[in-house]
């Protein structure tokens, strides 16, 4: 896991126009530059600053909205660098977060009639994107691919994009990340709740759109629910933060539609419970260490 | 009170100054897309700066009040017509019960704005009444109007300002050019095109596509360069690829070297092109003020300078609102 234990130089600041502060962690991307990059997210989130009014954590960046009549361009910058070296400082970067369960039909046929839909131009014309991706995996077969998709859990990297959707990145060694190219042309129609892949980042799509990840299954609950019907959004409509540890679940056609009706019923909710991320331990020992996450989430 | 609409246009929705703080979860800023002419319509129905408005894409809506209203219209310059008699824009109409709004062909521009005294009174989500299309929330039922729909207006606030104006002074209307330059600061990832590329961006005129809305504006015109090199893990294949990061709103993306991208108010939050510019918050109203085919340049100004043009925009608003509110906020 060589990229991911080097260590962070001195982040890159630059503006985006009079209202955005950027701030490039590292260019690859790697648990650690995620970390920081999170971290960093939380602690300027603490202080609460007049005139901060967006601070988007992402992969390997972090982007900050300000007003700058409020909040003088020179004084965010200072703020955002002392945060920075205070989280630099930190010995054994810790992460108050969640393990979240998330029931996945893998290979379904409307993820399959999604994919037949947009074959032409498709780096892969015959067959569908999961065995594009096991084949550029070079793995076996498309069982083995899902098979590796769901053991290993996953960090919530980023939200974004359109509203609640999350980037996840695989937390395995580096060689053993799945990556897979994504579509040559976007397509117009992306079904909500698609579990996609682009590059080394799974995602679900929160919303139906327009989208570029090849697509593997559907997930068979929302993530994203303006009308906060259920449970779990009681509080807020968007379910995931950046952070939160996925372990996806694969499901049969039954139980996809059992949790359907559990959803309509609005008595659905994730099983899910609280951890604390270790980025050393995950680094060190990934194995080891998602066997803990998962027993975590068994103990619920 | 309410509007009950009689034909909804092309794509009408309501606006107000939009959603800040959400942007983390990939939830946009929203809000009208040219802030100015907004505020004007509202100045003129006697509102606040934050209430809402009615949102016109290209071809306007047929309304009819059920009650006596106070309305104005401004933005592109379109032909106003209450019950099919030719009134004027920028200027506070009076309407009376049953009485019909509706509208000509825009001579150009692309937006324009219907503002009523009380203002459009939905239920505000997240903070603001903003129609966020794509994830089907905020504004009327998450989506633009249709016929039939009755869209309620509110009551004049408490305290509202009175004694606004009948009409904006003519030098204080923004203009619906076919020829505009758009100030930008040039930042984010410019150190990834080359030399020959940033200047091929600062130097050449470009030319507003109609792949034009809410999200961003793309512009045809010549190939810009990047570099070659090795691309970092986790970023895609091409050199215009990064991993995945944050989009500040109004930064110029050029996928693939071909046809740059500014984002605008209801912006994807992130993604994986790299940013190599952004339009200063002074002029993003011009770009949403754009027509399909407007000849553009984008020319480089610093931080000081994108700092003195904001200060000009609160002078103008200053002027609308004569410190009746605190036009300076949102």
């Amino acid at each position: 896991m060589s990229s991911t234990t080097e260590a962070l130089n001195g982040a890159r600041y630059t503006w985006g126009g009079d209202e955005f502060l950027f701030v490039e962690i590292a260019e690859a991307m790697s648990l650690g530059a995620n970390f920081k990059a999170n971290a960093m997210a939380k602690l300027l989130g603490a202080e609460a600053l007049d005139g901060v009014t967006d601070i988007c954590p992402a992969n390997a960046s972090l982007l900050i909205r300000f007003n700058p009549d409020v909040l003088p361009p020179p004084d965010l910058e200072a703020a955002v660098r002392r945060t920075e070296a205070e989280v630099a400082r930190a010995t054994h970067p810790t992460l108050q977060t969640r393990v979240v369960e998330v029931p996945v039909w893998y290979d379904d046929p409307y993820t399959n009639e999604t994919a037949a839909r947009f074959r032409s131009g498709h780096q892969r014309p015959e067959g569908n994107d999961l065995e594009f991706a096991a084949a550029e995996n070079h793995l076996a077969s498309v069982q083995e691919f899902i098979e590796r998709h769901h053991s290993s859990p996953w960090l919530v990297s980023m939200v974004g994009f359109v509203a609640g959707l999350p980037f996840m990145f695989q937390i395995v060694p580096q060689e053993q990340q799945l990556e897979v190219p994504k579509y040559l042309s976007p397509r117009t129609d992306t079904p909500a709740l698609t579990v996609g892949h682009g590059g080394c980042f799974a995602c679900i799509y929160s919303v139906r759109g327009a989208g570029g990840y090849q697509m593997f299954g559907i997930a068979a609950a929302p993530i994203f629910d303006p009308g906060q019907s259920l449970p779990d959004f009681k509080d807020f409509m968007v379910f995931f933060r950046p952070g939160d540890i996925v372990k996806f679940k694969p499901v049969t056609e039954d139980e996809y539609r059992q949790i359907q009706q559990q959803v309509e019923a609005g008595t659905y909710v994730y099983r899910q419970a609280p951890i604390t991320f270790d980025l050393q331990r995950a680094l060190e020992d990934p194995a080891g260490y998602n066997k803990e996450i998962m027993e975590q989430l068994n103990g619920v | 009170m309410a509007f009950e609409i009689l034909e909804p246009g092309l794509s009408t929705t309501v606006q107000d100054r939009g959603r800040p703080g959400y942007y983390n979860v990939g939830i946009p800023q929203g809000g009208a897309m040219d802030q100015l002419s907004a505020e004007m319509a509202n100045a003129l129905a006697g509102n606040t700066p934050a209430q809402a408005v009615l949102e016109c894409t290209y071809l306007g809506p047929k309304l009819r009040t059920d009650s006596a209203a106070v309305v104005a219209v401004t933005g592109a310059p379109v032909e106003v017509k209450v019950n099919g008699e030719p009134r004027e824009e920028w200027t506070r109409l009076e309407l009376a019960a049953g009485d019909e709004l509706s509208f000509g062909v825009i001579r150009g521009g692309t937006r324009f704005y219907i503002a009523v005294g009380g203002g459009i009174d939905v239920p505000q989500v997240l903070g603001s009444r903003s129609t966020y299309g794509l994830g089907a929330m905020g504004g009327f039922e998450g989506r633009p109007l249709r016929a039939g729909d009755v869209v309620p207006i509110g009551s004049p606030p408490e305290g509202a300002p009175t004694g606004g104006p009948n009409t904006i002074e003519p030098e204080l209307r923004p203009s619906f050019d076919r020829e505009v330059e758009v100030r930008v600061m040039v930042g984010l990832y410019d150190h990834r095109l080359t030399d020959a590329g940033l200047r091929t961006l600062l130097d050449s005129t470009w030319t507003l596509t109609p792949v034009a809305d809410r999200t961003g504006l793309r512009y045809a015109g010549p190939a810009i360069e990047w570099k070659q090199r090795q691309q970092p893990f986790g970023a895609g294949s091409d050199p215009s690829n990064i991993v995945d990061a944050g989009y500040a709103v109004g930064s110029i993306q050029i996928p693939g070297g071909k046809e740059p991208i500014v984002l605008h108010r209801d912006a994807v939050s992130g993604g994986g092109y790299a940013m190599v510019a952004t339009v200063i918050s002074a002029d993003m109203d011009l770009l949403a003020r754009s027509a399909p085919g407007t000849k553009t340049r984008f020319r480089a100004v610093t931080m000081d300078e994108a700092l003195a043009a904001r200060k000009e925009g609160a002078f103008v608003r200053e002027r609308i609102w004569g410190g009746r509110v605190d036009a300076g906020s949102g």
